[in-house]
């Protein structure tokens, strides 16, 4: 019945997302710098991850006076180890490293564990700028989270099962992003708010001075922003199981289409990044509950009542 | 493992949710605490469930019921504290008398 | 191994709650009940049931977020940098939890409880699902309903201004008078 992996691609995992984080990190730097009309050479910016790194890495930590950092160096920890157990159920090819019967649920469970881990960043630096950046993540999440709910649970339906292996052998014919284009665009626009990453950028705005990154410096920095990178690229990967066939595609292996599809969604959210602006909270709040909630609930009812049509549950 | 355990553990968790549902001065510590008494409905009913009658759904669909009935109750505590702060200022339970026969 | 997976998870759970009425930070306060509940949600998890013990800690992680915006909100002293004591009644309270806590732990270790009946369904998910949507079916009905009165009565009294405060009193307003404009323009 289980189809995971061996116990040592658990090692491998955070690796290949961290390798696919820094192509993303590198391809982003290319097209801000060509945004901005200071163009940046392909070889500059495939060795700035590595350098920002880097000169995180020697930097001075920042400490804030009364400050709780106790909560601050969980909330900054929680980020990256959160997207790593969210991308447990991805499916690297065709077997994942953990292949969960309610695989759905728990990458939408680890994934939530982002809201107290910003939250926890923003308030453990005793700043009113970074708490705000907190609040801010906070009010977005409750807003996107619905519309990402349903999409999850429309291909949960769509396939009969929360397992991600079944969500994935369902698509064997037809991928379900062409039955279920509402829940995959509403997906990917959650794929963006869950990492305040692009247009939902707001909770480190620069009108805040960086919002809950404000007072970082130094490797919890590098832990923070390593994080944030890992969760758009873990959220990113889980679109291709759901809604792009994960690894079925003629020609390459499964695992080449994996990595194929994740590179373009990717691709497709930093191209559209730079021609997005930053979206407040208040105007996303809005358009989220009164058009992309209802939206996703009637393509979750209409993708159930086409399986009712065909037969209801296997 | 086994039932006696873990009904001795949700016990512990009821009582120290009670012990500060009674204590808390302030509405939204009570309500912590009467989510901790919750908590340790959950864990009894998960233990019921699979020590005693591991074939039926009964202990399930009771988890369901809590995990519900802890969300209704917060999104209504919630909005109670916030009606009372507004028209009065109190966040305290104290003061909130109103009702006191 | 079970075994010590069991007593780190129970101590946590338990010692954590406690704490929870211990520290001063409301902070500290919220995030340790979430560490509480992902204990019990391991429990839980021991006990075979995946999809429950999952969706405990998805409902618990944005439960105790929400309410540390709260407790933040209502707290005079949230970050508890001036320690003060916000209890009443705490030798009553002792007695009370005290003796709840010896009748329900006596009766779990006296009781002399039946044997186990029966085996766990081969997929639980789908034996919760199945079960929720013929046999307790009223069940899941009266969940929804209840959450649906839930949301209505706790925006009504929840929310500053209503309608007729953003849209006059007939309600015929070209457009509100919201300080702060959503992204659909009502």
């Amino acid at each position: 019945m289980s189809v995971a992996l061996p116990l040592g691609w658990s090692v491998l995992l955070p690796v290949l997302l961290l390798a696919v984080a820094w192509a993303a990190v590198a391809a982003d730097a290319v097209v801000a710098g060509r945004a901005a009309g200071r163009p940046v050479p392909w070889t500059v910016a495939a060795a700035l991850p590595g350098r920002e790194a880097l000169r995180l890495l020697v930097g001075q930590r920042r400490r804030a006076v009364a400050g709780d950092e106790l909560l601050r160096g969980v909330g900054g920890a929680v980020l990256p180890i959160a997207a790593l157990l969210a991308a447990v159920v991805v499916p690297l090819g065709l077997r994942p490293v953990a292949d969960l019967g309610a695989g759905i649920v728990w990458f939408n469970a680890m994934e939530v564990f982002a809201w107290a881990a910003v939250w926890l960043v923003g308030w453990g630096a005793n700043s009113t700028l970074s708490l705000i950046g907190g609040y801010r993540f906070v009010a977005q999440g409750l807003a996107w989270e619905l519309p990402h709910m349903f999409a999850l649970i429309t291909a949960a339906v769509g396939a009969q099962s929360l397992r991600v292996t079944d969500v994935v052998a369902a698509q064997q014919d037809l991928w379900f992003v062409v039955i279920m284009p509402v829940a995959f665009v509403a997906f990917l626009l959650s794929v963006a708010a869950m990492a305040f990453w692009g247009p939902f950028g707001a909770p480190l705005d620069r009108d805040i001075a960086g919002g809950a990154a404000a007072e970082l410096g130094g490797v919890d920095r590098l832990v923070f922003m390593t994080g944030r990178w890992l969760l758009l690229v873990a959220a990113a990967a889980m679109a291709v199981p759901l809604f792009l066939g994960g690894g079925h595609g003629p020609w390459l292996p499964a695992w080449a289409w994996v990595l194929v599809k994740t590179l373009a969604v990717l691709a497709a959210l930093v191209a559209l990044r730079h021609r997005i602006p930053t979206i407040r909270m208040e105007r996303w709040t809005e358009f989220s509950l009164v058009v992309l909630t209802p939206a996703t609930i009637a393509q979750a009812l209409v993708v159930t009542l086409v399986g009712l049509g065909e037969g209801g549950l296997s | 493992m086994n039932l006696q355990a873990f009904l001795v553990v949700a016990a512990a968790l009821v009582s120290v949710g009670l012990f500060g549902a009674l204590t808390q001065q302030s509405i939204v510590m009570l309500m912590m605490g009467l989510e901790l008494l919750l908590n340790g409905v959950i864990l009894g009913a998960a233990a019921f469930w699979y020590f005693l009658a591991p074939a039926g759904t009964g202990g399930q669909v009771l988890i369901v019921i809590v995990v519900t009935a802890m969300a209704i109750e917060m999104a209504a505590g919630f909005a109670v504290t916030t009606a009372i702060y507004r028209a009065k200022r109190i966040d305290m339970t104290d003061d909130a008398a109103e009702l006191r026969g | 191994m079970t075994t010590a997976l069991f007593v780190v998870l129970a101590v946590t759970a338990v010692v954590a709650g406690a704490l929870v009425f211990r520290v001063d930070s409301m902070a500290r306060a919220t995030f340790l009940l979430l560490l509480s509940f992902l204990a019990v949600a391991g429990l839980v998890l021991m006990t075979g049931l995946q999809y429950l013990g999952v969706v405990i800690v998805l409902m618990m992680v944005i439960e105790m977020v929400v309410m540390a915006v709260f407790m933040i909100m209502y707290m005079m002293n949230p970050a508890g940098l001036m320690p003060m004591s916000m209890f009443h009644n705490t030798r009553g309270a002792a007695v009370i939890a005290a003796t709840t806590f010896v009748a329900l732990a006596g009766g779990a270790l006296l009781v002399d409880w039946p044997v186990r009946g029966g085996a766990p369904a081969p997929d639980l998910t789908m034996a919760l699902g199945q079960s929720l949507m013929s046999g307790q079916m009223l069940t899941m009905m009266t969940l929804g309903v209840t959450l649906f009165a839930t949301i209505v009565g706790t925006v009504v009294l929840a929310a500053g201004r209503g309608r007729y405060d953003r849209l006059g009193d007939e309600l015929d307003a070209p457009e509100s008078d919201d300080r702060d404009r959503g992204g659909v323009g009502r």
